[in-house]
C-alpha cells in the first residue's frame, strides 16, 4: 500500500485501485474507460456519450428498468458521464450493499444489450439534451471557440456530439463502439470507502478477472499543430447579453508548465472550487466596471487543452473595451513578477480545497480514477507540494509563453437584441 | 486495516446527544456538531427577513439587501472582505427567499473565527456603499435579462404566478427589471434596519471542533447583537384554489427548447401529510431513472433529456410540479402523457412494490446525505426551521415504514386534481 491506496493489474489488464476510508458505512465505486469524445472520428461525434446512455438499457441479467431500480432500492447514487477523454460509472452505496454495483458493472462491461427500438429512442433524448444546450448562449459560444481552436485534433467537438452525427450513428456503430472500448484492459476500476482491501479485491479478482481481455484499443492522436495568429470569430443568437470568451491552447497535465499555470490561473481567475472576486481579472473588469462577470478554467487533459475566460459584459460596454482591459492584465502578469505571498496564497487555497473533498468518499474514488487518466497517482498526493515549489519567475516564463495573442481564439456572442 | 463497524442506523445520525444546543441572551439559536474527520467546518442558518417583507414595486429588495451583505461594512471594502476570505480557500454567500435570509460558508476549522468575524460583520453593519449597490444593480439587471431568455426559469415564473396568485410565493424573490431600477440605497439600509437583527437568527456549525466551543465562538462575534424594533416574522397567508385547469405559454423566440412545469400546491414540511407525499412523488417521478415520469416521457417515448416530478415543501404552502424539457413539436405530446400519468397515480396510488422500493431507497440513501459538514448543516437546519424535533433521524425510519399505500392514494386526491393543474410552458 502506497499513499493510503492498493493498486493492483488483474491478469486481463484491469487495474484496480483501492482506497481504505473509514469515516462513514458507504463505498464508492467508479469504472473508467479509456474512451471518450477525443476517439471519435468526424461522421461518428457523440458516440461515446450516446454509448454512456445505452449502457443503462440493461443485460440479460439485469434487465432494462431493473438496474435503476436495484441501486436505488438500496439507497445508493448512481450515474455516469463523458469527458473528452474518458467514459466513466459511478455508485456510491451503503457500504453493506456494495456488491451490487460490482456485480452490476462486471456484468454490463460485457453483456449489455443495444437493440434498434432502444437506439431509436434514445437518439431522440439525446438529441433534447443538445437542444437543451443550444438554448444557452455559452454553449453556442464555446462550442465555436473549441471548433476554431482544434483543426487537426479531435478535441474539436463537443462530447455531446453534431446533429448531424446524431441523426445518423447507427445501431451497429453504438455497438461496435461498445465492443472495441469496454473490455477489461481499457478499464481502471477505483474505490474508496468503509471496506478491507484484502476482501475487496477477493471480490473484485471473482467478479472481473474472468472477463476476457480484448485487443487494446487505439487512441485517436492527431496532434493539433501550432496556431499561427490570433482567431477571431462571432456567433449571433437571441438576448440582450453579450459574451466573450477567450481561449489559450495550453499544455497537458503531466508537462513541466502544469503547475506554474495553476498558480497563474489562481491569479488571473481564481482558485478552482472558490470565489473569485479578488481575482486580477474580476478586479480589473468587473470592480471597474467593464463587465458583469469573469470566470475561467482550465482542463486537466491527456494531450494539450484549452485555458478558457469567459467575459459576461454589460449592456454599457462593448465587448473591445472590455478586452483592451482584459489585454492590460495579461500584459501586467508577463511583465510584472508576481510576490511569493501570491503563491503562498495560492497553495492555502488548495490545501482547503483538498480538505473539504476529503469530507466525501465519491469525491476521492472520483480523484484516483480520473488522475489515473492521464497521470501515476502521486501527481494527486503531491499535488500541493508541487503548487508550492512555482516560484514567481516560472509564473512569469509560462505567462510569457502561452498567453500570446498568436496562440488563442477569441469569440463573441453577439445578442440580437442588443442595445433594443 | 480492520471494517469499521458501523451501526448502520441511528448512532451515527445527528440527535439531542450529539447535536449541541444553546440559545444566546440576544435570542440567537445556536446550533453545533462535531466531525473530526476533516480539518475542516461547515457553517449555515438564517433569519426571518425575507421577501415577504418586500411591496410589489421593490420587488427584488430582500435579495438585493442580501447580495450588497457583503460589499462593505463599517470596518472592511468589499475587496477587504473577500481578500480576507479567499487568502484562506474560505467561502461564505447569502441569498433570500421569501421567507428567509439565508447565509452559508466553509473554512479549515483554524480559520473559523476569520469566518465568523466576517458573518458578524456582513450581517450588523453592511454599510451599502453606492458604487458597490450600482455595479450589483448592473449586475441583477444583466441576471433578469438572462432570465427573461431561460425557458425553465420563465415557466416557473409564470407558473408560480399562476398557481398562488396574490399569495408571495406568487412573487419572484429576484424582482424585475422596473422594481430593480426603482431600489434605493436608502430601501436597503432601512430593509436592514427593519429586519435583521438577532431574533430568529439561527446559526449551525459541523466540523472539526467541540460544539461548545463552536458557541463560545459564535458568543464572542454575536452575543453583543442588539437590534431595538427589529420586525416580528410574518405569517403566510392562505392559497386560492385552481378551479381549473390554465394552460400558459411565454414566448421566447429562437429557442431550440421548450421547457414544461405542471402542477399544483404541496403540503407544508410540517405537515402529517408530508412523508406519504413525499414517497407517492418518489414514484411518480423521482425513484430510479426519474420514476414514472421519467419512465414514460423519456424512457418510451424518447420525448426528453429530462421528465421528473418534485415536492417542494417548506414553510408555507409548497408545489408539486413536474417539469420536463421537449422539443417545441412535442410540447403538448409530452403533456398528455403527463397528465395520464397523473390521473393514474390519483386514481390507483402506487403498487406496494413501488412503495417498498421508494421506502428502502429513503432509509438506505441517509448515510450518503449526511457524509459531508454541510451535508449535517443543513439537516440540522431542517429540523430546527420545520420543527421536527433533534430525534427526527432517530425517527426517521419509523416515519418511512409507517407510510401506507391509503396514506399515499389520500394524500394524492386531496393535492392532485388532473382537471385542476397549472400548465406553464415557455419556448418558441
Amino acid at each position: 500500500m502506497k499513499n493510503n491506496i492498493t493498486q493492483v493489474t488483474l491478469k486481463n489488464g484491469m487495474k484496480v485501485m483501492l482506497k481504505e476510508i473509514h469515516t462513514a458505512p458507504i463505498i464508492s465505486s467508479w469504472i473508467w474507460y479509456k474512451v471518450g469524445s477525443r476517439d471519435e472520428p468526424t461522421g461518428k461525434t457523440g458516440i461515446s456519450h450516446w454509448t454512456e446512455h445505452m449502457m443503462f438499457k440493461g443485460t440479460k441479467k439485469f434487465p432494462n428498468g431493473i438496474l435503476d431500480k436495484a441501486i436505488s432500492r438500496d439507497g445508493g447514487r448512481w450515474n455516469a458521464s463523458t469527458s473528452k477523454d474518458s467514459t466513466r460509472y459511478f455508485e456510491t452505496m451503503p457500504a453493506d450493499k456494495i456488491d451490487l454495483a460490482l456485480r452490476l458493472e462486471a456484468d454490463r462491461m460485457q453483456n449489455t444489450i443495444i437493440t434498434e427500438k432502444e437506439v431509436a429512442s434514445e437518439r431522440t433524448v439525446i438529441i433534447s439534451e443538445r437542444e437543451g444546450s443550444e438554448n444557452e448562449p455559452t454553449f453556442q459560444l464555446s462550442e465555436a471557440v473549441q471548433h476554431a481552436a482544434f483543426r487537426v485534433h479531435s478535441y474539436h467537438h463537443e462530447i455531446i456530439g453534431d446533429k448531424a452525427d446524431l441523426l445518423t450513428i447507427t445501431r451497429d456503430d453504438l455497438y461496435n463502439h461498445y465492443k472495441t472500448y469496454y473490455v477489461p484492459n481499457n478499464a481502471i476500476l477505483s474505490i474508496a470507502g468503509d471496506f478491507d482491501t484484502k476482501d475487496m479485491l477477493k471480490k473484485i479478482k471473482a467478479l472481473y478477472e474472468k472477463i476476457p481481455k480484448g485487443k487494446t484499443p487505439p487512441r485517436l492522436a492527431r496532434p493539433e499543430p501550432e496556431q499561427k495568429g490570433e482567431v477571431r470569430l462571432s456567433v449571433e443568437g437571441p438576448g440582450e447579453t453579450a459574451f466573450t470568451q477567450i481561449a489559450y491552447h495550453f499544455p497537458n497535465a503531466t508537462h513541466a508548465d502544469y503547475f506554474p499555470l495553476q498558480v497563474m490561473e489562481s491569479l488571473l481567475n481564481g482558485a478552482s472550487g472558490l470565489s473569485y472576486k479578488t481575482a486580477r481579472l474580476y478586479r480589473a473588469l468587473v470592480d471597474k466596471e467593464f463587465a458583469v462577470d469573469v470566470s475561467g478554467w482550465s482542463e486537466s487533459s491527456i494531450d494539450p487543452g484549452l485555458y478558457r475566460i469567459t467575459i459576461t459584459h454589460r449592456p454599457d460596454k462593448t465587448p473591445e473595451q472590455a478586452l483592451a482591459v482584459f489585454d492590460e492584465e495579461i500584459k501586467k502578469i508577463q511583465t510584472e513578477l508576481i510576490s511569493n505571498d501570491e503563491i503562498t496564497r495560492a497553495v492555502k487555497q488548495a490545501k482547503a480545497v483538498f480538505a473539504y473533498g476529503s469530507e466525501n468518499i465519491t469525491h476521492q474514488a472520483f480523484w484516483m480514477g480520473y488522475v489515473s487518466m492521464f497521470a501515476d497517482y502521486t501527481w494527486y498526493t503531491n499535488y500541493v507540494k508541487n503548487l508550492a515549489k512555482v516560484t514567481p519567475q516560472d509564473v512569469q516564463r509560462v505567462a510569457q509563453k502561452y498567453l500570446q495573442a498568436s496562440n488563442r481564439v477569441v469569440g463573441v456572442y453577439v445578442p440580437k437584441g442588443m442595445g433594443k | 486495516m480492520a471494517k469499521t463497524n458501523f451501526k448502520l442506523a441511528k448512532s451515527s445520525y445527528p440527535s439531542a446527544k450529539d447535536v449541541y444546543q444553546a440559545k444566546l441572551s440576544n435570542g440567537i439559536t445556536v446550533l453545533a456538531r462535531s466531525n473530526f474527520n476533516s480539518p475542516s467546518v461547515s457553517m449555515g442558518g438564517y433569519l426571518p427577513a425575507g421577501a415577504i417583507f418586500e411591496s410589489d414595486e421593490k420587488l427584488g429588495l430582500a435579495d438585493f439587501v442580501s447580495s450588497a451583505l457583503m460589499r462593505g461594512t463599517q470596518t472592511k471594502t468589499f475587496d477587504q472582505i473577500y481578500n480576507e476570505l479567499e487568502s484562506v480557500g474560505a467561502s461564505m454567500g447569502f441569498d433570500s427567499g421569501v421567507n428567509n435570509t439565508n447565509f452559508g460558508g466553509r473554512a479549515l476549522v483554524e480559520d473559523l473565527p476569520l469566518l465568523l468575524k466576517l458573518f458578524s460583520e456582513s450581517l450588523q453593519t453592511p454599510t451599502f456603499p453606492s458604487d458597490e449597490v450600482e455595479r450589483l444593480r448592473a449586475q441583477a439587471l444583466t441576471g433578469l435579462a438572462l432570465r427573461a431568455q431561460d425557458t425553465s426559469e420563465m415557466a416557473d415564473i409564470e407558473f408560480e404566478k399562476i398557481l398562488y396568485q396574490d399569495h408571495p410565493y406568487s412573487r419572484p424573490s429576484d424582482g424585475y427589471v422596473e422594481t430593480i431600477q426603482s431600489i434605493t440605497r436608502d430601501d436597503m439600509t432601512e430593509f436592514h434596519r427593519l429586519h435583521f437583527g438577532p431574533r430568529g437568527l439561527v446559526i449551525a456549525i459541523v466540523g472539526a471542533i467541540q460544539p461548545k466551543r463552536a458557541v463560545e465562538e459564535v458568543e464572542k462575534f454575536f452575543g453583543a447583537w442588539q437590534v431595538a424594533g427589529q420586525k416580528e416574522a410574518q405569517a403566510l397567508p392562505s392559497t386560492k384554489q385552481i378551479k381549473k385547469t390554465i394552460k400558459t405559454h411565454h414566448v421566447i423566440a429562437e429557442k431550440s427548447q421548450s421547457d414544461l412545469v405542471m402542477g399544483t400546491f404541496a403540503p407544508t414540511r410540517k405537515s402529517d401529510d408530508y412523508m406519504a407525499a413525499s414517497l407517492g412523488n418518489s414514484v411518480l417521478g423521482q425513484f430510479g431513472m426519474m420514476g414514472r415520469i421519467g419512465n414514460v416521457v423519456r424512457e418510451k417515448s424518447g420525448l426528453a433529456y429530462y421528465a421528473y416530478s418534485s415536492l417542494n415543501s417548506g414553510i408555507g404552502p409548497g408545489s408539486w410540479e413536474v417539469n420536463a424539457g421537449v422539443n417545441p413539436a412535442n410540447l403538448n405530446k409530452a403533456i398528455d402523457l403527463i397528465e395520464k400519468e397523473l390521473k393514474k397515480f390519483v386514481k390507483q396510488g402506487v403498487t406496494k412494490n413501488e412503495l417498498a422500493d421508494s421506502q428502502a431507497n429513503y432509509i438506505g440513501r441517509l448515510p450518503l446525505s449526511l457524509e459531508s459538514n454541510g451535508g449535517v448543516v443543513s439537516a440540522i437546519l431542517n429540523i430546527h426551521r420545520y420543527d421536527l424535533g433533534m430525534d427526527y433521524y432517530q425517527r426517521y425510519e419509523s416515519l418511512v415504514r409507517n407510510v401506507t399505500r391509503d396514506d399515499v392514494v389520500d394524500v394524492a386526491r386531496k393535492y392532485i386534481d388532473p382537471d385542476r393543474l397549472v400548465i406553464s410552458t415557455a419556448g418558441p
